[in-house]
């Protein structure tokens, strides 16, 4: 199996995608990514120098809503549906080591 | 059992009961569903009660509209107000959407009937519902095999006769793949056909909704119902779509049916065969066949198994425990982010968030998702020169007929190689669809893929319907 | 303060500053729910705005439209633009990506010119959208590190915002503070957002750095938390030094973003930029580019109202006080520049209107154009000394207006002749010989007395001005 990708890498990527993943799955996962990092790399021989990203199949431009009010959800359906809740807000755990 | 057509028909002129109609299929879901697991949940009482107000409008002298009475199977990651939505998730376990996605809108407003919620791969992420949340799907036609997917369950719903027609979403063949493996049509339109909103995102560039229906001319109906531009999806095009019920009353006398010379190798021989058929079968209907080439169509796998989990890495950043769903409880909320995430999300839905963030982070943005971007462009460029020589694309919608389950292992990349075919068509955003074209090894269905240019749904479905004439003589 | 904003050495403050405004539309940026400031926790929500599966956001247009006068009036170029998604965690980020414009900003390349004419560059203002709010409950009152839970509320999630991102012009803590508000004003004047810092519908944070010119730029801090215009000058005279303190004692100031806590007026680290979040920026595949037209942008700039520096220029060039100069920044800023103008148009006196009108009314006065104008017009034709002019303005307000002149005559104000100050002059340097030697010694101080007495003795009907400058000028007689 290639270098392509090492566990420290998917370590950090785990921790920026918000996954608890034990040892053995970032194991796993190295393995696996590096696998199909291996078999991308297919598209390396293209020349893409003068080609335009298309990051959509349409090409459509100026779409807009107008500034009107249009009726929203009902809080208490929300909130019922909320892991936790607390006077009318969406309760979480203390919000640390997220400052932004 | 009738098709959606003769329903509706029925239905409108009161020759035929919705309840009725709701009945023989309630009938055909208690006989088989515990064994095929198409539905993560059966709606029997919902259908009743819709069934008996379209009956009582119909005496009433209303008309229910283009789809009455018509039972219909929708993949669960469509929101329906106050009806779970799971995604077949764990991390959506239970909960309900306070509002219904547009398709559904449209759908209750033409009369049609929900029987239910169907199976799929997690998030749509997969191409045999293996990994749904709550167990698979099995094929219809052999239940040691898979149904494909991620539309598993929708297609072997109407392969099984649970519903009359589906709904399932499409990303890189979600819709196509198992309309080939369960031997139903199955269609993937035009990037901004139909509308989005509701649909529970994979990949936002890629995703489209589309029909699964027993016939071509089932397929055309219900996508000329769900179909149209839509204002609260900024993707969906502004235009008037032409009538495709109509559409396939035109044969395919003069129209152009390529042959992609430089396809991807990798199909059985017996599909390849079947393909061949359905040349021969368009030819001898009229069409004329010519030869195009897409030298990138082998580059499509890598350049979606890269944008795809891409978007779907920040689509599925959403699913956090704080707003909805599933929480499993910590000391702060950036720890309760990871261990609800870990416990909420499938293996393949954290592969594919794993393999997305990675495409999207800082120092490999360029070789990775900037390159598939760019790889992206070359295909959709070469489709539209081909569509300048041909009207329509033959290919086959799948390398194979149905395969047992646990057949690819553990490797990843097996399974992805399900897609080669389809996923150029949600790359470069043009329709495409699967329609049964006799049988391959095992006597299992093949379906041969129609391919057409953007909006060219009128010749993509009158060259599926030639196709289903040919296969029924 | 002084020219090098009062850094020890020759320390050179470098600031840039960026301004987030809510917009003030009836809706959010990319959905139907009211955009409202003070409504009970969420009650303004819908799909889009929690970020529940499915839901797909939609480009208000009128959000556009007012994104659009800001980047006019800060003279900035309208380009075709799009929209990225900025991902990142936080508990009040409804989709964990906040959609924002990155690499292709809506409003590009312009600048804000200060009262004095200085131009502080505009790099970009672009459009984004706003967050929810936390408040932290438990442990030490309210804030968050400590705290046992987090209440969210998404009413303001989704609310559209401008960010103004200033290039790093500004070079002292006064400029600061005159950039933020300068571009209070034009906001208000265009009509783009109520600009209220202390509801948080404009939010300042300030990139901060220090060097010695000709040396290249020193490392910036962020600093955050910035809620009132005083606060500005305060957080950046602080963090300048604190940057100082550091360099000077060997030490090196770290990148990092810092929190301006108000009450022990300081700057905390809040977190460092070195493990800062990989945003993952990518265009958002759920919106389509924004390319307004020639047309649209035209018919914008043409509804533009006179902006409050050319409104402080066309008041100055009409009254001769300096653009910059407290009389016209006051009075523009109270919106008077207009009535002290119809003064003029009426026959009086601008510049003596202009000295009226910002002394006698807070906001817009309440008596005729043409009443005012008459009493200038005596003013300036000696029928009247400054101060008897005043208590005829008194009057006129308290009646509305009035005849400025049967005003002054019913008040005994009458022209006092030349002459009759003079020997009001001459009797008060008699009077008060101790004074007039002092004066005349130089003792600046010793006017006073003298001016006093001028006054005592004309019964007030002398101007104070006058008579200053004929003792000053039998003074230099000998």
């Amino acid at each position: 199996m290639s270098e392509r990708i090492s566990a420290e890498a998917v370590t950090k990527v785990a921790r920026l995608a918000r996954l608890d993943l034990t040892a053995e799955e970032i194991e796993r996962t190295t393995s696996q990514l590096a696998g199909m990092l291996e078999h991308f790399a297919d598209i390396d021989a293209l020349d893409l120098g003068d080609v335009e990203p298309m990051a959509q199949p349409y090409p459509l431009v100026n779409v807009f809503r107008e500034d009107v009010i249009v009726p929203g959800l009902d809080r208490d359906e929300v909130l019922a549906a909320a892991p936790e809740a607390e006077h009318g807000r969406f309760r979480v755990p203390p919000i640390i080591g997220l400052d932004v | 059992m009738p098709g959606a057509i003769q329903i509706a028909a029925g239905v409108r002129n009161g020759s035929l009961k919705a309840i009725d109609v709701v009945e023989q299929h309630l009938a055909a879901i208690r006989e088989r569903e515990p064994e095929i697991h198409a539905f993560n949940l059966v709606l029997a009482d919902e259908a009743r009660t819709s069934a008996e107000a379209i009956d009582a409008a119909v005496a009433a002298g209303d008309d229910p509209g283009p789809l009455a009475g018509v039972p219909i199977a929708l993949k669960d990651n469509m929101c329906t107000r106050g009806i779970p939505t799971t995604c077949s998730s764990r991390i959506l376990d239970g909960w309900k959407p306070p509002y219904d996605a547009t398709v559904v809108t449209k759908l209750a407003a033409a009369g049609a009937v929900v029987m239910g919620k169907t199976n799929l791969d997690e998030f749509a992420m997969g191409s045999s519902t293996e990994n749904s949340a709550f167990g698979p799907t099995r094929n219809p036609h052999d239940t040691s095999r898979v149904p494909g997917g991620s539309s598993g369950g929708s297609a072997a719903a109407v392969a099984a006769g649970f519903a009359s027609v589906g709904l399932g979403s499409d990303t890189g063949g979600s819709i196509r793949q198992p309309a080939a493996l369960c031997g139903v049509v199955g269609v993937k339109p035009t990037y901004g056909y139909v509308s989005r909103y509701g649909l529970v995102a994979f990949a936002s560039s890629l995703d489209q909704i589309g029909p699964f229906a027993n016939t071509v001319a089932d397929a055309a109906l219900l996508l000329d119902t769900i179909g149209g531009h839509d204002p609260m999806d900024s993707t969906s095009i502004p235009v008037q779509h032409p009538s495709l019920a109509e559409a396939i009353e035109q044969g395919v006398e003069g129209l152009r049916v390529g042959r992609i010379t430089d396809l991807p190798e990798g199909a059985d021989a017996d599909v390849n065969e079947r393909v061949e058929v359905a040349f021969d079968a368009l030819r001898a209907a009229g069409a004329t066949i010519v030869d195009v080439q897409v030298p990138a169509f082998t580059f499509g796998l890598t350049a979606y198994y890269l944008i795809a989990p891409a978007e779907a890495s920040s689509n599925l950043a959403r699913y956090d425990g704080v707003r909805y769903g599933m929480r499993v409880e910590a000391a702060d909320t950036n720890a309760m982010y990871g261990v609800t995430r870990a416990a909420g999300f499938g293996d393949e839905v954290k592969r594919r968030i794993m393999l997305g963030t990675y495409a999207l982070s800082a120092g490999y943005y360029d070789a990775y998702y900037g390159k598939a971007l760019k790889v992206r462009r070359l295909i959709h460029d070469e489709f539209e020169r081909a569509y300048r020589t041909a009207d329509v694309l033959l290919t086959p919608a799948s390398p194979s007929v149905a395969f047992p389950f646990g057949s690819k292992g553990d490797n990843p990349l097996a399974m992805y190689l399900c897609d080669v075919y389809t996923i150029p068509a949600n790359l470069s955003g043009h329709p495409g669809m699967s329609v049964p074209f006799g049988t391959g090894a095992h006597d299992l269905p093949v379906g041969v893929q129609v391919l057409a240019g953007t909006l060219c749904e009128p010749q993509m479905f009158r060259a599926a319907a030639a196709l289903e004439r040919a296969a029924s003589t | 303060m002084s020219a090098r904003d009062g850094l020890p050495g020759d320390w050179q403050l470098v600031v840039g500053l960026e301004v987030h405004v809510e917009l003030a539309t009836v809706t959010k940026l990319f959905s139907g729910s009211p955009n409202r400031f003070g409504d009970e926790p969420n009650t303004n929500i819908d799909p889009v705005t929690l970020g529940l599966p499915g839901a797909l956001p939609v480009l208000n247009r009128q959000a556009v439209e007012l994104a659009m006068r800001i980047g006019l009036a800060l003279n900035c170029s309208i380009r075709p633009c799009t929209f990225h998604r900025k991902n990142y965690f936080y508990p009040d980020m409804p989709k964990a990506y906040q959609i924002s414009q990155y690499d292709q900003p809506l409003n590009v390349d312009g600048y804000l010119a200060l009262p004095d004419g200085t131009r502080i560059g505009v790099e970009r203002a672009h459009l984004e959208e706003d967050t929810g709010k936390s408040t932290h409950f438990g442990g030490t009152g309210g804030r968050i590190h400590g705290s046992d839970y987090s209440l969210i509320d998404f009413n303001r999630a989704g609310v559209p915002l401008v960010e103004i991102v200033s290039r790093p012009d500004i070079r002292t803590a006064e400029q600061a503070r005159q950039y933020v508000t300068e571009l209070r004003a034009i906001l208000l004047a265009v009509e783009a957002s109520d600009a209220k810092m202390e509801e948080g519908s404009m939010r300042v944070d300030a990139n901060v750095s220090v060097h010695k010119p000709g040396t290249e730029l020193g490392t910036r801090c962020e600093i955050k938390n910035v809620n009132s215009v005083r606060s500005i000058g305060r957080a950046i005279e602080y963090e300048a030094r604190r940057q100082i303190d550091l360099l000077e004692g060997g030490d090196r100031v770290r990148q990092e973003t810092r929190h301006w806590d108000e009450t022990d007026g300081r700057t905390h680290t809040l977190r460092s930029k070195e493990d800062a979040d990989d945003y993952r920026y990518f265009l958002e595949p759920d919106l389509v580019p924004l390319a307004p037209s020639q047309q649209w942008i035209s018919a914008v700039r043409a509804a533009l109202p006179m902006l409050p520096g050319a409104r402080r220029a066309r008041l100055a060039q009409a009254t001769g006080v300096a653009p910059d100069s407290e009389a016209a920044m006051v009075v523009v800023d109270r919106g008077q520049d207009d009535f002290v103008l119809a003064v003029g148009t009426a026959g009086g006196d601008v510049a003596r209107a202009l000295v009226h009108v910002k002394e006698a009314w807070a906001d817009s006065p309440s008596v005729p154009a043409a009443d005012l104008a008459r009493l200038t017009t005596m003013e300036v034709s000696g029928k009247l000394t400054a101060t008897q002019a005043k208590a005829v303005v008194a009057e006129l307000i308290a009646n509305g207006g009035g005849d400025a002149a049967a005003i002054a005559e019913a008040k005994g104000f009458e022209a006092m002749a030349a002459d009759d100050l003079g020997t009001y002059v001459d009797q008060a340097i008699t009077e008060n010989a101790e004074a007039w030697a002092k004066f005349c010694a130089g003792e600046g101080k010793a006017l006073g007395a003298l001016v006093g007495a001028v006054m005592k003795l004309s019964r007030g009907k002398a101007d104070g001005k006058s008579a200053t400058a004929l003792l000053q000028a039998r003074r230099d007689e000998g």
